[in-house]
């Protein structure tokens, strides 16, 4: 069945073939008059069969006959009529898989004619056991097996001793490796007898998987069933709240206006609102639903609790989400005191949260701080940011020691935007512990042979062993140890294995931010005074800068809720995604990476508080759709489009529907400043447009927008 | 095909053939059905009532009376009896056929009462075992080309081990999945194993197209293809020790057990190759690596067939018997029961033309061949009265250095509780240490139909120089995997002897044994085409190459079936039975 080549036709096989394309042809014919007649007659059923024995491939065929049994089971009532109709079909499909063991009409009719009860289940089985000899990797006998299984109330641990079969046959076998992660999951889950502890099945799958991996690592199967197994070691089953803006503790100040007074607010806890509100986000360690007023108590003088609206910032509509987001709204303050307002946020002591792999949230968390109201300057009341032309130019950034020192001990707020979570020791001991002795195993693996998945399988193994630890401790006891190593590993893979060279750059793009923002010294390192120097104002600001550092992809987000300003130039990045958890963002400059399409910028939308935009020197426009998209969420999950009206932006020179791309993405941001320069779509036309679109657009590419 | 039965040997005719076969072994088989392939008129006769000569496979009692009569042949120690009397009639010269003894130091015993081996007819033992072929062997593509798979179904060897010095059978890794399963490799040396197995399948492949440059760098050079296997294991990173293996054994000088598992295992090497005084065949890496290609490309080259080996069911003998029915279907005629009791010279050309049945019959040919069993003087040194001289310093035509010792043992439980058919090798040194050659065991159950259900008959073989170190060997082997119980009642061996013990806990008895001693000779005639007897090897490959070079000195026109069968449809004839 596999690794046969193809002989090119001789002439009398190509004489063949014809006669039989138009025997062929006359067939369906007949058989498409049947269909549109109705005519389930026997001898209109036997053309049909005729048909699909020689082509099993004819789905019209199948439909035509399903109507046929259904017509012809109405006025049978005689039950060996009915079965005898019944397994007429399942004798054609035999010999139809026999012509064509991949055909998914077949299999799918087989599947339909079982469902109507009345068959032998346990022919079914002798028939797979031929079938699965004949070709032990098929999917589509797989498939049909767990459907058959399901039926005739197999137990899985009957099937899982299949899997276990095969694969000693030949553990060369995707989908007998595949079948077993399946079973394994639902054992696991529902803890079946001798299926608990998780631990103890896990640890024996291991084993399993290395006898594989090592007698043959060039064997792909193997390390697939590896990866399953590490991912169910790593990733945490429960979801949890990772970090929160605000953070814990921390005693926020909002400024309606400008502050004037000359100190230096410390970036973590002070932030200027334009709107009246303030967000307060929550950044889960994985994908949750059910985030609302029942399932979170926000108490504050500002709104009542019911009235809150969650919203999860996703730019797919699966409808689970990793951060979400409410705004707090204001109180219209006239006094000018500080008076510091308590909040107090509650998650998970009502059930609701759920994981997309159906957890629930089990570690009920809370955390508390407080915001005070900055006055409204009236004499500056225009001084927030975007009121000023910000300049993305070395000069403009300034690392000043002292003034980096008195910023420190605010930044020790950021030690606590984690949530100290507690997790059983004894489990968690079980993960670093297996984890650990993987690392030996594959270290050992890789002093004999050199093999790009081994080394994949490490980094990854290192990746795992870094956020299990780091899980355990407190934040920031732990130092990522093997981060270093990890980006050797996928740097060298870029090198060995160019033609997935961007999955490992995007690898490497994750881990490098992890690096850079779990550690306090390093993140301290590319943190920036901004300051203009012509400006007269003391627009004093704390520009995170992850510029040239080669990303491809955004990651750690979790870490920068806080950021306001934030430059990721000169970088490589194809896509934003996770960008639109920094609600606070006002500042961004993307310019000089390789962004193609404006559907990439898609998680901008999400930035309500944005104000400067630098996307110059990218692709955009080079394509009208993400195609990174492809190979992160789903492409046909598109949250945007459905709500718009096109007119509202029609002008008369540019066609809009031209632009729908460009629209979608602006139409909702507030941008005052907008640098676009150097695309393939920015001409006068399309700034035109721009200008359209962003009513509140001050500064295009440098120049006043009057 | 046979004739019926009559005493008074009825007349054959025609009296004229291309070709007479004396004996129906494998080898005169083959060449029978390949001759009669070629379109040549075929005689084949045999003095017994069964097919298959020394290759047969016989019930329990006619294996051990078959045997026994060889106690009548006499030795052929003095070269003066080597020809038998010699009379001239017409213008022939006919010479007494004198059969030699083949057999010797016959020892049978039995512990069982004599009912529980009474259904002598369902045993089918074989007289040349222990035998298996492996499923990419020449035989086996011989059996497909010719059409005789057609008559024979196998069942697969369910598995290979490996004696260790302190008892226990350790199973051969020789194989990806086997490696794959078994556990006690460790993962490295799993992966350093399949590693050496896969340089072997690279450098056959690369072998394979030859010609491309680009393949080059999978080859292994020829400097270490004329290089001792033995010293090309050991410049391979192949694990030092086996877990398994790691307990000692003493007597065992190789440090790297799985070169010993490679070497004896699955090369299947006789002699002891660390050790060069006593190693009569030094394997050289080019036949090491041919060896582990085969078994590697036996590996699954049959879907319904688990590992490289397997078995026809109803014995060995079931192969000659197959090519005599191809023969038999091209148009030979079989004799069986006719003994033939002298050959004939042509009295001008000194060659032998023809043979003397047992009825006094007189039939000719143009190629004579005969059974291994005869001795078969050539006419150059034979004392022809009109020559009128003694030959005196002839030797004897069969320089017999080497001996091969079998055996064959009946059990009622399985050396290895949860398998029925599998192979055994006691590496050289691993039972004492002065055993230098390997010894192999094979066992087999009642679904090969070579026993009567709940028993199981194992054939061991070893090559030998004599009787007392031929016996040593079987001996040692047989007290590792037996016990000897002497004080068997019929009591107790109606209920049953022994409880199926954990592994390795308790031996099975033997209920019966025979061991002999085989000589081999590999020496043939130049005037007469004496076919080779079986050899001390597992497989029939070695036979096989004898008997095609001799179709071919016979008839240098003929292809060695050529028109038999299309090639098409080789693989789906390879009928094995589940």
């Amino acid at each position: 069945m596999h690794g046969r080549p193809r002989k090119p036709l001789k002439p009398e096989e190509g004489a063949a073939s014809f006669a039989k394309a138009a025997n062929l042809r006359t067939l369906q014919a007949q058989l498409l008059h049947n269909h549109h007649h109705k005519i389930y007659i026997k001898d209109a059923l036997d053309l049909s069969s005729k048909l699909l024995e020689i082509n099993p491939e004819a789905y019209t065929a199948w439909n035509y006959r399903k109507l046929a049994v259904e017509h012809n089971l109405r006025s049978e009532t005689d039950p060996d009529s009915i079965k005898a109709i019944l397994s007429e079909e399942l004798r054609l499909v035999e010999s139809a898989l026999r012509r064509n063991f991949k055909s998914y009409g077949a299999w799918h009719h087989r599947k339909w004619v079982l469902s109507k009860g009345n068959s032998s289940l346990d022919h079914e089985f002798r028939l797979l056991d031929q079938f699965q000899k004949a070709d032990s990797r098929n999917f589509h006998a797989w498939n049909y097996r767990r459907f058959v299984a399901a039926l005739k109330n197999v137990s899985e641990e009957e099937e899982l001793k299949f899997t276990t079969d095969m694969i000693n046959t030949n553990f060369s076998n995707y989908s007998a490796w595949h079948n077993r992660s399946v079973l394994l999951s639902h054992l696991l889950k529902q803890r079946v007898q001798g299926y608990f502890p998780r631990e103890k099945v896990l640890t024996e799958e291991y084993d399993l998987v290395h006898q594989a991996l090592f007698t043959d690592p060039d064997d792909q199967s193997g390390w697939f069933y590896h990866l399953w197994l590490l991912d169910q070691t790593v990733k945490p089953d429960a979801p949890l709240l990772v970090s929160s803006w605000p953070v814990h503790g921390s005693d926020l100040i909002i400024s309606l206006g400008r502050n004037l007074d000359g100190r230096a607010l410390s970036p973590f806890t002070s932030f200027h609102s334009d709107t009246g509100e303030f967000p307060l986000i929550l950044y889960f360690n994985q994908a949750v639903e059910g985030v609302d007023s029942s399932t979170v108590t926000v108490e504050s003088v500002f709104d009542k609790n019911a009235d809150l609206m969650w919203r999860p910032l996703l730019t797919n509509n699966s409808g689970n989400a990793q951060v979400w987001v409410t705004y707090l709204k204001l109180p219209d303050v006239k006094d000018h005191s500080l008076k510091a307002y308590p909040v107090g946020v509650s998650i998970g002591h009502t059930q609701g949260i759920i994981s997309s792999g159906g957890s629930h949230y089990s570690h009920p968390s809370q955390f508390e701080f407080t915001v005070s109201l900055q006055p409204i300057d009236s004499e500056h009341a225009e001084r927030g940011p975007g009121t000023e032309m910000v300049v993305w130019k070395d000069g403009n950034f300034h690392t000043n020691k002292t003034i980096l020192q008195d910023v420190s001990p605010t930044i020790d707020y950021f030690d606590q935007l984690r949530i100290e979570k507690d997790i059983e020791p004894t489990t968690s001991m079980w993960h670093a512990k297996t984890v650990a002795n993987e690392i030996v195993l594959f270290r050992e693996l890789l002093s004999e042979i050199n093999c790009k998945i081994g080394k994949l399988t490490l980094a990854r193994l290192l990746i795992g062993h870094d956020s299990i630890m780091s899980y355990n401790k407190t934040p920031y006891s732990y130092k990522r140890v093997y981060s270093q190593e990890v980006l050797e590993l996928l740097s060298d893979l870029m090198k060995l294995d160019p033609s997935h060279s961007r999955y490992y750059k995007d690898e490497h793009s994750l881990v490098l931010m992890c690096q850079v923002t779990s550690n306090k010294e390093l993140l301290l390192r590319h943190c920036w005074y901004y300051k203009e120097s012509t400006s007269w104002s003391i627009h004093n600001s704390i520009c995170l800068r992850l510029n040239n550092l080669s990303l491809s992809r955004i990651g750690s987000v979790e870490n920068l809720l806080w950021v306001q300003m934030l430059d990721l130039s000169h970088n490589e990045l194809r896509s934003i995604e996770g960008l639109e958890g920094m609600q606070l963002l006002s500042c961004l400059n993307l310019s000089n990476n390789k962004l193609s399409s404006f559907t990439a910028l898609e998680p901008l939308r999400l930035l309500k508080s944005l104000k400067v935009l630098d996307i110059s020197y990218n692709e955009l426009g080079a394509h009208s759709i993400d195609t990174t998209r492809y190979l992160c969420s789903s492409p046909l999950s598109h949250t945007v489009g459905s709500d718009w009206d096109v007119d509202k932006c029609e002008t008369d020179d540019v066609k809009v529907t031209n632009y729908w791309d460009v629209v979608l993405i602006f139409r909702g941001l507030h941008l005052t400043q907008l640098d676009i320069v150097g695309n393939a779509i920015s001409d006068d036309k399309f700034k035109l447009l721009l200008a359209k679109v962003l009513p509140s657009l001050k500064w295009l590419d440098g120049e006043d927008v009057c | 095909m046979a004739e019926e039965e009559d005493i008074s040997h009825p007349s054959i005719d025609p009296t004229f053939y291309d070709l007479i076969v004396v004996g129906t072994g494998l080898p005169e088989s083959i060449i029978a059905a390949a001759s009669s392939a070629a379109g040549k008129s075929v005689l084949h006769l045999d003095s017994n009532s069964f097919y298959g000569s020394h290759f047969s496979s016989l019930p329990l009692d006619d294996f051990a009376s078959f045997l026994q009569s060889q106690r009548n042949v006499s030795r052929t120690e003095s070269p003066s009896s080597i020809a038998g009397a010699v009379a001239v009639s017409g213008d022939c010269i006919s010479v007494d056929l004198k059969l030699r003894r083949l057999y010797s130091d016959i020892e049978i015993c039995s512990h069982a009462s004599p009912e529980v081996l009474a259904p002598s007819r369902k045993f089918s033992l074989d007289l040349s075992g222990p035998r298996v072929l492996f499923c990419a062997d020449s035989t086996v593509d011989l059996m497909l080309k010719s059409g005789a798979s057609h008559h024979i179904e196998f069942k697969s060897v369910d598995a290979s081990f490996v004696y260790s010095g302190d008892g226990r059978l350790s199973s051969v890794p020789d194989s990806r999945a086997s490696i794959f399963k078994d556990r006690s490799l460790g993962l490295t040396e799993k992966n350093q194993l399949m590693r050496f197995f896969k340089l072997v399948q690279e450098h056959i492949g690369s072998a394979a197209s030859f010609g491309d440059e680009k393949e080059k760098n999978g080859r292994i050079s020829e400097e270490d293809l004329e290089s001792p296997f033995v010293e090309f294991l050991k410049k391979q990173r192949l694990p030092q020790k086996i877990k398994s293996y790691r307990s000692h054994c003493p007597y065992l000088f190789v440090n790297q057990v799985s070169n010993l598992i490679i070497l004896y295992a699955i090369a299947m090497a006789d002699y002891d190759q660390d050790n060069l005084e006593d190693c009569k065949n030094l394997l050289k890496t080019k036949d090491g690596i041919e060896s582990l290609a085969l078994y590697h490309s036996s590996v699954g080259r049959f879907p319904n067939a688990l590992g490289a080996l397997i078995y026809p069911i109803y014995g060995q003998g079931e192969i000659p018997q197959a090519f005599c029915r191809c023969a038999a279907v091209k148009g030979a005629l079989y004799v069986l029961r006719m003994p033939v009791t002298a050959l004939l010279i042509d009295k001008g050309s000194r060659h032998y033309k023809g043979v003397r049945l047992a009825s006094g019959q007189d039939l000719f040919s143009h190629q004579l061949i005969v059974d291994p069993s005869f001795i078969v003087p050539s006419p150059s040194v034979l004392p022809l009265p009109d020559l009128l001289q003694e030959s005196s310093e002839s030797s004897s035509l069969r320089e017999v250095k080497v001996k091969v010792a079998r055996g064959v043992c009946i059990t009622r439980h399985s050396i290895k509780p949860d398998l029925s058919n599998l192979l055994v090798v006691f590496p050289p040194r691993s039972l004492y240490s002065e055993q230098v050659t390997s010894i192999r065991a094979l066992q087999l159950d009642s679904n090969l139909a070579v026993c009567p259900s709940g028993l199981f008959v194992l054939y061991l073989s070893a090559l030998c120089d004599d009787t007392n170190q031929g016996k040593k060997l079987l001996h040692a082997a047989m007290d590792a995997l037996f016990t000897v119980s002497i004080s068997e009642n019929p009591e107790n061996s109606a209920a049953p002897v022994q409880s199926e013990g954990i592994e390795g806990e308790v031996k099975p008895s033997l209920l019966w044994s025979a061991m002999y001693i085989q000589e081999l000779a590999t020496d043939s005639s130049e005037a007469i085409n004496s076919a080779p007897m079986p050899d001390g090897n597992l497989n029939y490959m070695n036979l096989l190459d004898a008997t095609v070079k001799m179709f071919h000195n016979m008839y240098p026109e003929e292809g060695f079936f050529v028109e038999t069968m299309a090639s098409e449809n080789i693989e789906d004839d390879g009928g094995l039975s589940d």
